[in-house]
């Protein structure tokens, strides 16, 4: 299979992501269809064939054209202070009015210009530094200059985009915290892998960028059906679908313990009011404390994406059929639809449950809202040993119960509570230091091995693990012998 | 067994990972007729390792036991005879999600150093993708060489001995990413622009002094390459350990139990503190962060090319 180039042209139907500065936002690329970014409005029609990573400027009719590169003119001495020991703010520096820039405008003059402008109507410009002046200019292009990138989606810009816009829906999973469990989960092309996330699909996606479609993946969802709003953003070639499969967590027991059967279905997507999370973005959740400066979801109703159970909508108007028999007959139709629609359901999740009866999947990825351990004393069942297995949860808690649990039970070793913190710098010459703001919280994450469960000696490890956890120096030397 | 392929069983030839317990380990090679020593006693290769199934307990000849582990790149990271100072997986990960890499991807890296960044970069491009590493000191690249043909992935990358500032990486208008990890990094990204693709790529540069990324900010912006970004990634590690404060004795009467401030009555099983006042103390469960921990390895800078 061939990948997709960096070099990929912006068809429609894709889903895009716009980018102006730091800010991300995922678009389905439709014609006639007006966009809402960072307080500008627009249409993608002219985007269709660029290249992906072009920056285009918008122009008054909410058109997107190519940026020109412009050579900047600096030819003008710079006359620059040494310090502001004489500048005060009396608030009249700024000979330019409110009615004035307006104006500027409304006549279509470009963003350059009106930068332009600001500067020749300060009266204090000159008498800034260097570094001073050349803050006051960027902070009015951010402004003044509507230009826009528009990038194709990949694991590295949903998971910064989807964390800075709507930590909630992913659990506040940020963007390292993702690429820690990727890399301890070795997931890579070939595997088998078990992933359990209520994080909108995006950890879903990720391990399905990271296979390229090489290997199956077994997605255990809660309720009616997996989310994967994020996932469909992706953009994956048809085929990344093949070999993921769903499994529902509430068939877990019933298959651990033999009594598995596909009668008792849970019921359809569409007959589950799903409310959290619903995959258009639409539903707002309420984020507390969280001042948001606009009002955009992350993701405007996603391109749907040839799945098999993606919702379809019958409208039957009483007063658009006109006789009784062919109402009926409609009727029948829509029962025997259904019919098919579970019968083609139940095959799948046969298929599925024969998957991880064989109990040798090659790593196990988990991310919910839930409580791990007993997600975690359940599925890693179904891990081969000498496999590796990832647990995020957004507070250390319920890892800390989780990592002794999982020592009574055995069969893993190397556990590690971890967790990242994340640091950005500006560097510029002479002005370099860390970004004055981090983020405060990534969640954690539990890992470990998988390795074969002795029956026998689930109680033998349970002492050790109380042992491994008498804080008394002298009990630390017990931890070198065996785990 | 290969780095890029989970394998059931051990194999005349793997290399296999011998987990002692917590956080000693060692690799070894496995071969018919071998023995290894451990402080657990001896393993035969031919009756205790091939055949068996990986995460198998071995009982050594001492009657104490070590777990056989199916190499990964990172617990070849963690195990690998240090050549350079090298790459840990907490930096390997970032590097690989903001070189936006996956299967099929071609990469430029430079140094190769011990190979743990390689491993993890083969990892990942494989089975469609190719990495070329350039590594100027000829026993290195030599060394490197020989580890990938014994790990099953040399068909995957090409390792090139020669000066990456001088002579770039040896291809052009191939690479998805370039990854540099030389002390002058800003020598190398003209020719890291040229190895990448016409159409755009990322690249990223590693390096432990501030003064090194100033330099190779400057060169980065100087050649055309946009979003450009330096972070940095700590890794926090916690041991849970069981905690047991004790109530200070008050002077209160012993049958007024309010008087402590705790529930007592409180079931204890959903992690809630659990209050012994015969004790006089309070347990609880706390993920206890390392006495050291590492603070700094490298700044890593990110860029685009488009």
């Amino acid at each position: 299979a061939m990948e997709e180039s960096p070099g990929a042209r912006i068809r429609e139907g894709d889903c895009a992501v716009l980018k102006r500065g730091e800010v991300f936002k995922a678009v389905p690329v439709l014609r006639r269809r007006k966009i809402i970014f960072e307080k500008q409005w627009f249409y993608l029609d002219n985007a269709i064939g660029h290249i992906y990573g072009t920056t285009f400027e918008v122009t008054n009719g909410g058109n997107l054209q190519p940026k020109q590169e412009v050579e900047e003119t600096t030819t003008e001495t710079k006359e620059a202070g040494t310090d502001n020991r004489n500048i005060v703010d009396d608030g009249k520096s700024q000979k330019l009015t409110h009615d004035d820039i307006k104006a500027l405008k409304d006549k279509g003059i470009k963003g350059q210009e009106i930068v332009q402008q600001l500067i020749e109507n300060s009266t204090t410009f000159r008498d800034k530094t260097e570094f001073a002046q050349d803050k006051y200019i960027k902070k009015k292009k951010k402004k003044y200059e509507a230009v826009i990138t528009i990038v194709k989606p990949s694991t590295r810009i949903l998971s910064t985009m989807y964390y800075a816009r709507e930590p909630g829906k992913i659990n506040h999973l940020r963007y390292d915290t993702l690429a820690q469990m990727l890399t301890l989960g070795n997931v890579h092309a070939g595997n088998k892998m078990l992933v359990m996330e209520t994080c909108a699909g995006l950890v879903l996606g990720a391990v399905m960028e990271r296979m390229g479609g090489y290997g199956s993946i077994i997605q255990m969802y809660p309720g009616g059906g997996p989310v994967r709003a994020a996932t469909s953003c992706f953009g994956f070639p048809k085929h990344y679908f093949d070999n993921l499969h769903e499994f529902p967590l509430s068939k877990v027991h019933s298959l651990l313990s033999g009594t598995f059967s596909t009668e008792t279905l849970p019921s359809d997507p569409e007959d589950n009011a799903l409310v959290e999370e619903e995959s258009n973005g639409l539903t707002e959740e309420k984020q507390t404390s969280l001042q948001e400066t606009e009002e955009e979801p992350t993701t405007e109703a996603p391109v749907e994406i040839n799945q098999a159970e993606e919702q379809e909508t019958m409208d039957i108007n009483a007063e658009d059929v006109e006789f009784k028999e062919n109402k009926e007959k409609e009727n029948k139709e829509i029962v025997r639809e259904k019919q098919m629609k579970q019968w083609e359901r139940r095959k799948k999740l046969t298929e599925t449950a024969a998957l991880l009866r064989e109990k040798n999947a090659d790593g196990l990825i988990v991310a919910s809202k839930f409580h791990p351990t007993p997600l975690l004393l359940s599925l890693l069942e179904f891990v081969a040993p000498s496999r590796p297995f990832v647990v995020y949860c957004q507070y250390k808690e319920p890892l800390l119960e989780c990592y002794t649990k999982l020592r009574e039970r055995g069969g893993v070793i190397n556990l590690k509570l971890s967790e990242t913190w994340l640091r950005n710098y500006q560097v510029l010459p002479d002005r370099s230091h860390p970004k004055l703001t981090m983020s405060g919280g990534g969640g954690y994450l539990l890992s470990g091995i998988t390795v074969v469960l002795d029956k026998g000696k689930a109680d033998s490890s349970n002492l050790e693990a109380l042992k491994m956890e008498e804080p008394s120096p002298k009990r630390c030397k017990v931890q070198d012998l065996h785990c | 067994m290969s780095f890029i392929e989970y394998g059931d069983t051990i194999k005349d030839g793997d290399t296999a990972v011998v987990f002692l317990g917590h956080e000693s380990m060692f690799p070894v090679k496995v071969q018919h007729g071998t023995v290894t020593q451990t402080k657990y006693g001896v393993i035969r290769h031919s009756t205790d390792l091939i055949g068996k199934k990986y995460g198998s307990k071995v009982i050594c000849s001492k009657g104490g036991w070590v777990f056989i582990l199916h190499p990964t790149p990172e617990l070849w990271t963690m195990n690998l005879p240090h050549r350079t100072q090298i790459l840990y997986s907490t930096d390997i990960s970032i590097i690989t999600m903001m070189l936006e890499l996956k299967p099929g991807s071609v990469v430029c890296e430079s140094g190769t150093g011990s190979g743990s960044l390689s491993h993890a970069l083969i990892r990942t491009v494989a089975p469609t993708g190719h990495l070329y590493t350039v590594e100027f000191h000829q026993q290195r690249a030599e060394k490197a060489r020989e580890e990938f043909r014994e790990h099953g992935v040399d068909h995957l990358v090409t390792v090139t001995n020669q000066d990456v500032c001088k002579n770039g990486f040896g291809v052009s208008d191939i690479a998805d990413a370039v990854f540099l990890d030389i002390p002058s990094p800003w020598e190398a990204i003209g020719h890291a622009k040229s190895a990448l693709k016409a159409e755009g790529g990322r690249i990223c540069s590693f390096s432990p002094c501030i003064e090194q990324v100033q330099r190779t900010c400057l060169a980065m912006e100087e050649y055309g390459f946009t979003e450009i970004n330096t972070l940095e990634i700590l890794l926090r590690v916690y041991n849970v350990r069981t905690i047991s404060l004790q109530i200070p004795d008050l002077g209160k009467a012993a049958e007024d139990n309010s008087g402590t401030g705790f529930d007592s009555s409180s079931p204890s099983n959903q992690g809630s503190p659990g209050v012994n006042l015969q004790q006089g103390t309070v347990q609880f469960k706390s993920g206890v962060p390392l006495k050291e921990m590492v603070g700094h390895t490298g700044y890593l800078t990110f860029a685009t090319k488009s």
